[in-house]
């Protein structure tokens, strides 16, 4: 079985496998971040520091404690959930660009913590040891992406994910409707992180070496960039918007000094002639009823999004 | 040696508060992250830092000259990458200031290469004066005297000048402003041009005092005087200008008493310290929340 996977995964050359797990690794993570920001509207530019918490927690899981590759991604999305919860009591509080702005401070600080703790192993980073697990790295990783959509596919849907979206629509309307700001606040925070941490989990196992300097304030803009490109609050949408940005660089490789250049006037111009995102505002589960030929557009309400976040 | 301390942090401080007024004012009209301003710092320590070793001009005439260029850059930047958002969501213009603060940095790293670079020797008179105990240098007296009087020139427009008036009109409410025949859209563009310029000399003295110019100077830096904003109370000058000094000062402490690895997380702590007693900043304006 192993050795047949393996072979499945052979087929594909290696460089664009490569491509192929980052973006099955960028799916958790900007789908976390499409709860805190699509969903529910809170803005954070501090994402990459779940995203770091994670890949330390794994890491440690597995140099220090030997813990099989499974064990230790749950490890690290429950202890990063843990924290985001812990840091999101206090600063949910606070709205709009406050929120913001604190997110942006603790990443800052769990970054500098993490660059001057020892069992991080300070500037120097830590190399992570090959995951142990008989299912190849690829296909554990694209697993756990699809295991994610579906579950935040659920998540929307269901009572809890009406509740984030009124809060995104209107806090105060939604708080006289009885829903508890806070609580739903600090949940969407705790599973964004889960979902950041298993994350930064696959991330350090796939690369094979962390350092705290890789998750830094443009890794959380990365993140946010691939959520509110895709659509905010769409999951087909933040799906596209990981590929597309994960891939851009890659595609655009062939500019080698003119890349970063090229990615930069690429997000302007996106964003000015596609404001709400690439998908923002497309109705997929109408567009896919019309695709086999049933038209139920007027049952299903067109969820646009919020406009003024 | 705490009066030592203290005027390097408050040389330090009000760099950052060049930099922060120029976040406030943005903020404080269009409700803009402008995540460019950084960039627009490091411009201007570029353009001041080639007029000086190209032109070999007069290192005052170098800021000047930079300030203009930049403030041009500002508003290029505002009609370019936000105008047409102005009226979608935020998010969407936050992402496009990204795009252009990445532009601007690549840009700089491809025509500067990625060493920093010094400006050249004697582009500023350089003395130590001795009061008490503490070593001043006369650059240190510059960076305080400049920042302080560009800052009571900004206050100067922005409480007496007609182009003032407006400005503050429109931060106090833009559509009624508008239909009272302020054309906004000058407004905005000559904020940004302000602002631009406040950043551009803010580049020119970091880069003197550190006498190191390089293309990812503008992220830290941009980040922090953003902390500095937010930590007075965004939308607030007065409180930009705050803001800066304690980060600066509470900063250059913080190494002095021996915490220098923690140097980057000691505003951020601060900031987020302050916003938990107090959530809206120093000095900002409580919100009302309205029905």
């Amino acid at each position: 079985m192993a050795e047949f996977l393996q072979n499945i995964v052979g087929i594909v050359d290696p460089y664009t496998m490569q491509v192929i797990v980052n973006i099955g690794i960028a799916i958790p993570l900007a789908l976390g971040l499409n709860i805190i920001t699509g969903l529910t509207g809170q803005l954070s530019l501090g994402h990459a520091a779940f995203m770091s918490i994670g890949a330390f927690i794994s890491a440690i899981c597995t140099i220090r404690l030997g813990f099989p590759f499974a064990l230790t991604l749950v490890t690290s999305g429950l202890v990063t959930a843990a924290i985001g919860a812990m840091i999101g009591f206090p600063i949910l509080r606070l709205s709009g660009d406050y929120l913001a702005i604190c997110t942006l401070g603790f990443a800052e600080i769990v970054k500098v913590i993490f660059l001057n703790l020892d069992i991080t192993n300070k500037a120097l980073g830590l190399s992570v040891p090959a995951p142990k697990s008989f299912l190849p790295m690829p296909i554990y990783v694209w697993g756990i992406a699809i295991l994610s959509i579906v579950f935040v596919a659920f998540l929307q849907s269901s009572r809890f994910g009406r509740a984030l979206k009124a809060i995104r629509e209107d806090e105060i309307a939604a708080e006289a409707m009885g829903i508890n700001l806070a609580r739903y606040k600090v949940q969407s925070f705790a599973i964004g992180a889960f979902l950041a941490g298993v994350g930064g989990g696959l991330y350090a196992h796939f690369l094979g070496y962390i350092n705290p300097s890789d998750f830094g304030f443009l890794k959380s803009v990365d993140i946010l960039s691939m959520v509110v490109l895709g659509g905010l609050g769409s999951i087909p949408g933040t799906v596209i918007g990981a590929a597309v940005l994960t891939a851009a660089p890659e595609f655009l490789r062939f500019m080698s000094e003119y890349r970063m250049l090229v990615y930069g006037a690429l997000l302007v111009s996106l964003m000015v002639f596609r404001p709400n995102g690439l998908l923002g505002g497309v109705n997929f589960t109408g567009l896919l009823l019309k695709a086999i030929g049933r038209n139920i557009n007027e049952s299903i309400p067109r969820d646009k999004g919020r406009r003024d976040l | 040696m705490f009066l030592q301390q203290l005027i390097n942090g408050i040389a330090l401080g009000s760099t950052y508060a060049l930099i922060a007024l120029g976040y406030t004012m943005v903020y404080g009209i269009i409700t803009l992250i402008n995540f460019a301003h950084g960039e627009i710092f490091m411009v201007g320590a570029f353009v001041g830092l080639l007029l000086v070793s190209f032109f070999k001009l007069n290192i005052f005439v170098a800021m000047v000259l930079s300030m203009c260029f930049c403030m041009v850059l500002g508003v290029v930047i505002e009609l370019i990458a936000y105008r047409r958002l102005r009226r979608s969501s935020r998010l969407s213009a936050l992402i496009s200031a990204i795009g252009v603060s990445i532009f601007l940095s690549s840009l700089a790293l491809m025509v500067f290469g990625a060493d920093a670079k010094g400006f050249p020797e004697g582009a500023f008179p350089l003395h130590q004066l001795h009061i008490g105990n503490a070593d001043i240098s006369t650059l240190q007296l510059t960076i305080i005297g400049v920042a302080a009087l560009l800052m009571l020139g900004l206050e100067f427009i922005v409480q007496k000048t007609k182009i003032g008036k407006a400005m503050r009109a429109t931060s106090e409410d833009y559509a009624a402003a508008a239909l009272m025949g302020i054309n906004v859209n000058r407004v905005i563009s000559f904020t940004f041009a302000l602002g631009s310029a406040l950043a551009a000399a803010g580049g020119v003295l970091v880069g003197l005092l550190y006498n190191a110019v390089s293309f990812n100077m503008g992220l830290m830096a941009g980040l922090k005087a953003f902390a500095a904003a937010v930590l007075g109370g965004i939308g607030s000058i007065p409180g930009a200008m705050l803001g800066g000094v304690l980060l600066g000062v509470t900063e250059i402490f913080g190494v002095a008493i021996g915490y220098s690895s923690y140097r980057d997380a000691i505003a951020f702590a601060i900031l987020v310290l302050v916003l938990l007693f107090k959530p809206t900043g120093l000095l900002g304006q409580k919100i009302q929340k309205k029905v």
